[in-house]
């Protein structure tokens, strides 16, 4: 593979994704019309719609790319990574996705807020989402920018820029329905195009993954099988598997795609299908790690990227020639756009709906003036993602979704858990709650090895582990409880009848 | 309180249990699995057969396990929790 060299195929392919997705945003924008349109899409998606750009959401271009190449260098250890993106489902299944739909109307913090006093909760939520929104979002186009100069030859910041000004299309003009739509094209051409190579690998080894696999220990020993260095300080593992636990359950692009079906049941059903398709996508993800590391080969797949985020490509080449890997690449575009589209709605919801629209304007603002301030937010975003992305040119930004997946399990799960279901939580409660997660987690961050040896270049670390999740997940709880019994709020816990009711029954108590 | 809404109680209340088991069981099982590879890499190391140790075994295992709670929990909601909520509702519009 020629890097650096524009594929014919990914270039064909990659536009006809940007012009297909542009077709949907100008179908999507003439049907938005108001917030819950912008916002919500009419609360018009499908349970499987919905499953589908959830998994769309969810499906990075890191989760794909990274997760493959970690595979095809390290083996089992990309397993690792892979079961930790998953096992956070069933956990959104049961305690967050139907109270959510039940309770709020565009953004989380609806809900934390439902019962407590409006303003205050909503400046703390909001703050969380953005922080979780704007690491992820750097994250994501940081790897936008290095995946597509690699794929398609274009300079990083032409990159960064196309990738920041399709989006902000998406966003801008289609709202919350182009970008369900998006998220769901993209779900199955990723799905697809991880089948097809997985299907093309495994002819090679009559369909039989054990063949794969043998032949890989047999070509790089038996470690290959077996858990290597990636784990080697248990607090940390824990760590880790905690924030990428519990932190799907606060990602605040996840928990909005909610809001877009007509009820609970099928916010529920809708997780059902997102699972599946994302358990079966990291097992396809896994044989594609290993038909890499067999098939392509080790050194082959260090040699152009020392990521080896180049695996899946590269596999792709190898198994189905030029035009395959042209689908390919073009197919982990569509990926990042997706995501990056979902992200930015997400933080625009965060600034205009819970920041404007409840704290300056005391929910006052004419629908035409909330969707004007929306769409100036998501402008607004799209240049920040774009400058960050640009800023950040460089870095090894692998961290940054971890501290994202940190900051949502720290800051915005426990608070959204106690408010939904703990009858003493105080306004007070909620807002050290999430203040304390995000702060403690970028300190101890801030502290950790990853800031202070890899990247500062000190000797020692102030703080030994890299994951902060096992200590800031537990005291984020505590620190909400404890400030919520110690100044009892009258008002938040008579509202817990009413917010029970209307968990259940979905619509208001009548007075 | 009316008999519908005892029973909408009486449901939601399992419900809630039933949610805090499965979390509770997807977290075990997990940390679980984590632990091993912390403390045991040996064990993981075993091959069971030609391209097959104990630590894919469990790793697939793992996933699958997501799945049947997954399914668990929509199978129980959709056939007793959904149906107390609808009776619940028509209840109150008729007695309205």
């Amino acid at each position: 593979m020629q890097t650096g060299e524009p594929n014919v195929v990914a270039m064909a392919g990659f536009a006809i994704f940007i012009g297909l997705s542009l077709v949907i945003t100008w179908f999507a924008a003439r049907r938005t019309r108001s917030t819950e349109h912008f916002y919500a899409a009419g609360r018009s998606i499908s349970a499987i719609q919905n499953g589908l750009a959830l998994a769309g959401d969810y499906m990075s271009a890191a989760s794909f790319l990274g997760i493959a190449g970690l595979v095809a260098l390290s083996g089992f250890d990309g397993l690792i990574y892979s079961i930790g993106f998953l096992v956070g489902w069933p956990v959104v299944m049961c305690l967050i996705a139907e109270p959510l739909r039940n309770l709020g109307k565009f953004t989380f913090s609806d809900v934390v807020a439902f019962r407590l006093r409006q303003e205050p909760v909503r400046v703390a939520a909001a703050a969380g989402s953005l922080a979780v929104v704007a690491f992820y979002l750097i994250a994501q186009m940081v790897g936008a920018g290095n995946l597509i100069r690699l794929l398609f030859g274009l300079s990083y910041e032409t990159a960064v820029v196309i990738v920041g000004m399709v989006m902000l299309a998406y966003v801008l003009f289609g709202g919350m329905i182009a970008t369900t739509w998006v998220q769901i094209v993209k779900a199955v051409l990723l799905l697809l195009g991880a089948f097809l190579l997985a299907m093309m690998v495994l002819m090679k080894f009559s369909f039989n993954p054990l063949a794969l696999f043998a032949e890989a220990s047999r070509l790089y020993g038996v470690g290959v099988l077996a858990p290597g260095r990636l784990v080697s300080d248990p607090v940390d593992a824990i760590s880790l598997g905690l924030a990428l636990m519990f932190g799907t359950a606060g990602l605040p692009h996840i928990l909005m795609r909610f809001y877009t079906v007509p009820d609970a049941r099928t916010a529920r059903v809708s997780v059902a299908y997102a699972t599946a398709a994302i358990g079966g996508f990291y097992l396809l993800t896994f044989i594609l790690g290993f038909g890499a590391m067999v098939l392509v080969g080790q050194p082959a797949i260090r040699a152009v990227d020392a990521g080896g985020n180049m695996a899946a490509p590269l596999l792709a080449e190898v198994v189905g020639g030029q035009a395959f890997l042209g689908f390919i690449a073009a197919v982990a575009f569509a990926t990042i756009l997706a995501v990056v589209a979902g992200l930015t709605l997400a933080g625009a919801a965060a600034l205009s709906h819970d920041i404007y629209v409840h704290v300056f304007r005391h929910s006052r603002a004419t629908e035409k003036e909330q969707l004007l301030v929306a769409r100036g937010a998501t402008i607004l975003l799209a240049v920040f993602s774009i400058v960050l992305g640009i800023a950040f040119k460089g870095q090894n930004v692998a961290y940054m979704v971890g501290l994202a997946f940190a900051i949502a399990a720290s800051a915005n799960f426990p608070a959204l858990l106690l408010s939904m279901f703990w009858r003493p939580f105080t306004t007070r409660g909620a807002q050290m709650s999430i203040l304390f997660g995000t702060a403690a987690t970028l300190i101890l961050i801030w502290l950790s090895p990853t800031i202070q040896m890899d990247l500062l270049g000190n000797k020692t670390a102030y703080f030994p582990y890299r994951n902060p999740g096992l200590f800031t997940i537990p005291l984020s709880f505590i620190v909400g409880i404890v400030t919520s019994l110690l100044a009892p709020e009258t008002a938040a816990t008579e509202g817990f009848a009413r917010l029970e009711h209307q968990i259940h029954l979905g619509e208001e108590e009548p007075a | 309180m009316s008999d519908t809404q005892m029973r909408l109680t009486r449901v939601a209340a399992a419900r809630w249990r039933l949610s805090m088991l499965l979390t509770a069981i997807m977290t075990v099982v997990y940390v679980g699995f984590i632990l091993l590879i912390a403390f045991n890499k040996p064990l993981l190391a075993t091959v069971l057969m030609p391209g097959l140790s104990l630590g894919i075994l469990l790793g697939v295992l793992v996933i699958i396990t997501a799945w049947a709670l997954i399914l668990v929990y929509v199978k129980w909601t959709n056939d007793h929790y959904d149906r107390a909520v609808a009776d619940s509702q028509l209840a109150r519009r008729e007695g309205r």
